[in-house]
């Protein structure tokens, strides 16, 4: 007979262990290859100015779809959990909240991440681009070639996989069928959409050709 | 009572066409809102603390410092001291703070002290399960000794599949909020009609006091039926926060462990055939686990079970693991991947190509004609006859393999309730109290509605995922699309009817001599006499049309049925050097009733068959013997295929104008079922040898093959 008192709260991080020591490793069957995981050089430098803030909230602005922002959070909170919890904007899903599926990719100066794994005040000083942000007019070519394709079905990994495969074509308009399999393996889809999904990335390709999107 | 009947086939305008999802747009710019997006005014967070032990008893539980705490609202214990936990992951208490940080922040204050007690996690090793092993008793047909005797050819062997787990996207969860005597509840469920009630039965409120509300599910797969202890707990947070609503999800980890898996299944299988194939008897000693609740009997043999002479005895153990959940045609893959091995197996023994023992052997199955045209068809798509061979046959390193598996499903339709609604501006309301799991319902009950009135689907107002609506039975057994199609067809035949009469006179002919076509109103015969819909809707003065429809499921009326069979072929590539397996195609031959949209039927149908991808490679709870733990409650080493891992898919549905009378048939579960099986069976071609437990790993085909080289 043993005691112990770990009760097991999983999930959250404990105050003031942010999620930049969390390194991640692609196993079989899965990568990275199409969406960026933190800045190296971010990960380096020390906290702006040399200060450290926190754990208490401090004024955070972010850019978010072109427009400055600022919220009161405090810095454990991630750019998921701000966009979700904070504005509202709640395109992008929480799943696995480890940076494996991709149901929370945004795009950050132009590279789609995992927002799960990064840090809002991070963030902060960069262009986010959600799916709210390349929805608000005519809808993307990205989603209608998902509906066109039924790249979906309960469709949370949606937003997330129309996010990752638009900045996969930012940098690759012309991709073979077999690079955007390679490209859109970030993402994790349980209903089984892949077929539609790749159909639907060599559509949007098609569609986007010569258009400026934003 | 008017005769409901579905147009006939060459006469349809809308139901049989490739449809485009009428949600789709809403899901892929975002702007569909789950449950979990929600966060109603006042919205407080709900966390759960679980047990990190697989089986222990709570000696003390100390809440007061999180209590104590600025911002938290309430504090619950689910399980107090005294009280045993018998998995990992089980529930002890509940915090609602103002904010997500706070809630976790509050979890940890809690100090809990444990004895820890002995456990079983593992239920792949029978013979040390002790007393968690409980028999079901025996059953014989016929004389399976002598058959054995008799026999010219047996093979013996054990496989083995795992505990896996649905791993929702969207995690089991709901918001709350409970005031006064009233309950609102904005839940993840696959039963939006009836949640309510069952929530109701915990807190002692009345149904008719709940608001059930859900637009978007993000998968449920068969988990996401009941209130929940999450439901109960939420709404007790609520009260004792004031009436603020509450949001409590599940974190991916507790998700995993407590929020449903599907059954493990073992057997060790002894067939007997004669020397043409002709199967004689079966004998199988089956295990299974689901949990402290024993777990699910795989239906074995599988589809052939006329086979005249069998011994069969099955074992249910209970371990210490979170419990066993209805998963996408419950037991039917399992039973389909032990009855196919075993019989490839045997197809292997007796130098047969499988394709040849399954045909031999389907006057042992309930649909012998159906099963051979798939098997050719399957077999054409495939070219089988051409590209098969014997077992592991070439030197390459890298061998391809074909492999096969068949499938069964029910279906049926569920008690469905719709109401249409006619304006006299024209515009038209359906209510159904459904939800859409991502199968495409709004989509075919639009279509449906469409069809009826001669309208464009634009036309059609639908509201779904509300319980004030008219009730829809749960979205589980494939029973959704054979419940909604009829109540849909009826209630808006019903309604069209009504306006017919109101249209009839000014057009001078009797109500029955009128169509609903291409957005008029027309005298059939005479397309000269008609009004525009909306001039037609006029008639009605100030008074609306209401009407109801029905499906009741024990009265088909021939719109629905049930019942189907199907065939499932894979080929694979496995590298005899690394173990690793390559998915190169898959063909799925699905039998199909009446097919309302045949582009997210076939969605349907890929979506199975690449879950049965992830179950045949990647899937698999992985218990540690030592601490009970599940150890890979992530989605980082529980694997799922991603977008490279599935190879090509064909698919061939049997629309035909024979199936077509059968009604409309449920297409979810019967295609997830032969896919691991078919895997499994191409592997062993492949590599030459069985690989006897999935998922087909590569440490696991690498030890097959050792073995064999031993």
């Amino acid at each position: 007979m043993s005691s112990s008192n770990d009760s097991e709260v999983p999930g959250k991080p404990k105050r003031g262990v942010s999620r930049r020591g969390f390194i991640r490793g692609a196993g079989i069957g899965g990568g990275v290859l199409g969406t960026g995981l933190l800045d190296k050089k971010a990960l380096a430098a020390p906290p702006a100015g040399g200060a450290f803030v926190g754990p208490g909230e401090v004024p955070i602005t972010l850019k978010i779809n072109g427009k400055p922002q600022t919220l009161n959070l405090e810095p454990r909170v991630t750019l998921l959990d701000a966009l979700r919890n904070h504005l509202e904007l709640t395109g992008a899903k929480r799943v696995c909240d480890r940076a494996t599926c991709g149901a929370c990719t945004v795009i950050l100066n132009g590279k789609s991440v995992y927002s799960c794994t990064v840090l809002a005040i991070d963030a902060q000083g960069k262009e986010i681009q959600t799916i709210e942000g390349i929805s608000s007019g005519k809808p993307h070519p990205v989603s209608e070639a998902f509906v066109n394709n039924d790249g979906q079905q309960c469709g949370y990994c949606t937003p997330g996989f129309v996010m990752a495969a638009k900045a996969f074509l930012d940098h690759n308009p012309n991709p073979s069928y077999e690079e955007v399999k390679e490209g859109l393996c970030g993402n994790l889809c349980r209903c089984g959409t892949y077929v539609g999904v790749r159909q639907a990335v060599l559509e949007a390709a098609k569609e986007m050709k010569g258009g400026n999107h934003a | 009572m008017p005769e409901y009947s579905w147009p006939p086939m060459d006469q349809r305008r809308v139901i049989g066409k490739p449809t485009k999802r009428v949600d789709g747009l809403d899901k892929s710019t975002g702007r569909a809102k789950y449950s979990s997006d929600l966060k109603p005014q006042g919205t407080l967070f709900g966390a759960l603390l679980t047990s990190p032990h697989a089986h222990a008893r709570i000696t003390s539980i100390d809440t007061s410092e999180a209590e104590r705490m600025p911002g938290v609202t309430a504090v619950r214990v689910m399980t107090g001291a005294g009280k045993e936990v018998q998995w990992e992951g089980a529930e002890i208490a509940t915090v609602a703070a103002v904010s997500e940080e706070l809630a976790y922040d509050a979890l940890r204050k809690i100090k809990v002290q444990y004895e820890i007690l002995p456990h079983l996690v593992h239920e792949g090793d029978l013979a040390k399960a002790g007393p968690r092993a409980k028999s079901a008793g025996e059953q014989v047909t016929g004389d399976p000794d002598k058959a054995f005797q008799e026999a010219d050819a047996v093979i013996e062997d054990a496989y083995g599949i795992p505990v896996i787990t649905h791993c929702c996207l969207e995690p089991h969860g709901n918001i709350v909020q409970f005031a006064g005597d009233k309950v609102n509840l904005w839940p993840s469920t696959q039963n939006v009609s009836a949640i309510g009630g069952d929530l109701g039965k915990s807190l002692e409120v009345p149904a008719a006091n709940i608001h059930v509300e859900m637009q978007y599910i993000g998968g449920g797969f068969g988990s996401k039926f009941a209130a929940d202890s999450w439901g109960v707990e939420a709404a007790l947070l609520s009260k004792a926060s004031g009436g603020k609503p509450v949001k409590m999800f599940l974190d991916r980890a507790t998700e995993l462990k407590i929020a449903g898996n599907r059954p493990s299944a073992f057997a060790k299988i002894k067939v007997a055939a004669k020397k043409d194939g002709t199967i004689t008897a079966w004998q199988s000693e089956s295990w299974a686990t689901g949990g402290m609740g024993g777990g699910g009997m795989p239906p074995i043999p599988y589809v052939f079970t006329e086979i005249p002479n069998k011994r069969l005895n099955h074992t249910a153990v209970a371990v210490n693991a979170g419990g066993a959940r209805a998963w996408r045609a419950p037991n039917h893959p399992q039973a389909s991947f032990l009855t196919c091995s075993a019989l490839e197996d045997l197809a292997a023994k007796l130098r047969m190509d499988p394709l040849d023992l399954f045909n031999k052997n389907l006057g042992y199955t309930a649909r012998e004609a159906t099963y051979k045209a798939q098997l050719q068809k399957a077999a054409e798509i495939m070219e089988w006859q051409k590209r098969w061979h014997p077992r592991g046959e070439g030197h390459a390193p890298v061998k391809q393999g074909l492999g096969l598996a068949i499938n069964t499903w029910g279906g049926g339709g569920h008690a469905s309730q719709c109401r249409t609604t006619i304006n006299p501006d024209g515009s038209v309301l359906l209510e159904i109290g459904t939800q859409d799991l991502g199968t495409g319902t709004r989509t075919a009950i639009t279509m449906v509605a469409a069809e009826t009135l001669g309208l464009p689907l634009g036309a059609i107002t639908l509201r779904i995922g509300n319980s004030d609506y008219p009730p829809d039975g749960a979205s589980g057994g494939s029973t959704t699309i054979g419940g909604v199609s009829p109540s849909t067809l009826k209630s808006t035949t019903n309604a069209r009817n009504k306006l017919f009469a109101a249209v009839a006179p000014a057009l001078g002919v009797a109500p029955d001599q009128l169509a609903a076509v291409d957005g008029r109103i027309l005298v059939k015969g005479d397309p000269s006499k008609s009004l525009p819909w909306q001039d037609a809707c006029r008639k009605l003065g100030t008074a609306k049309i209401s009407e109801m429809g029905e499906n009741n499921p024990r009265n088909p009326g021939g719109l629905m049925s049930s019942g189907v069979g199907g065939v499932q072929m894979a080929d694979v590539s496995v590298d005899t050097e690394t173990g690793i397996v390559k998915m190169n195609k898959f063909v799925a031959v699905q039998d199909c009733g009446l097919v309302v949209n045949p582009k997210l039927a076939e969605s349907q149908v890929h979506g199975a068959v690449i879950m049965g991808i992830c179950g045949a490679l990647f899937e698999e709870r992985v218990m540690d013997e030592q601490s009970g733990k599940y150890l890979n409650a992530d989605m980082e080493f529980y694997k799922l295929a991603g977008i490279a891992d599935i190879g090509e898919i064909v698919v061939h549905m049997d629309i035909t104008p024979e199936n077509d009378k059968r009604g409309v048939i449920g297409l979810g579960e019967p295609c997830a079922v032969g896919v691991i099986g078919a895997i499994a069976n191409a592997v062993a071609n492949a590599a030459g040898v069985r690989v006897p437990h999935v998922p087909l790993t590569a440490d696991r085909v690498l030890a097959a093959l050792e073995r064999r080289n031993a």
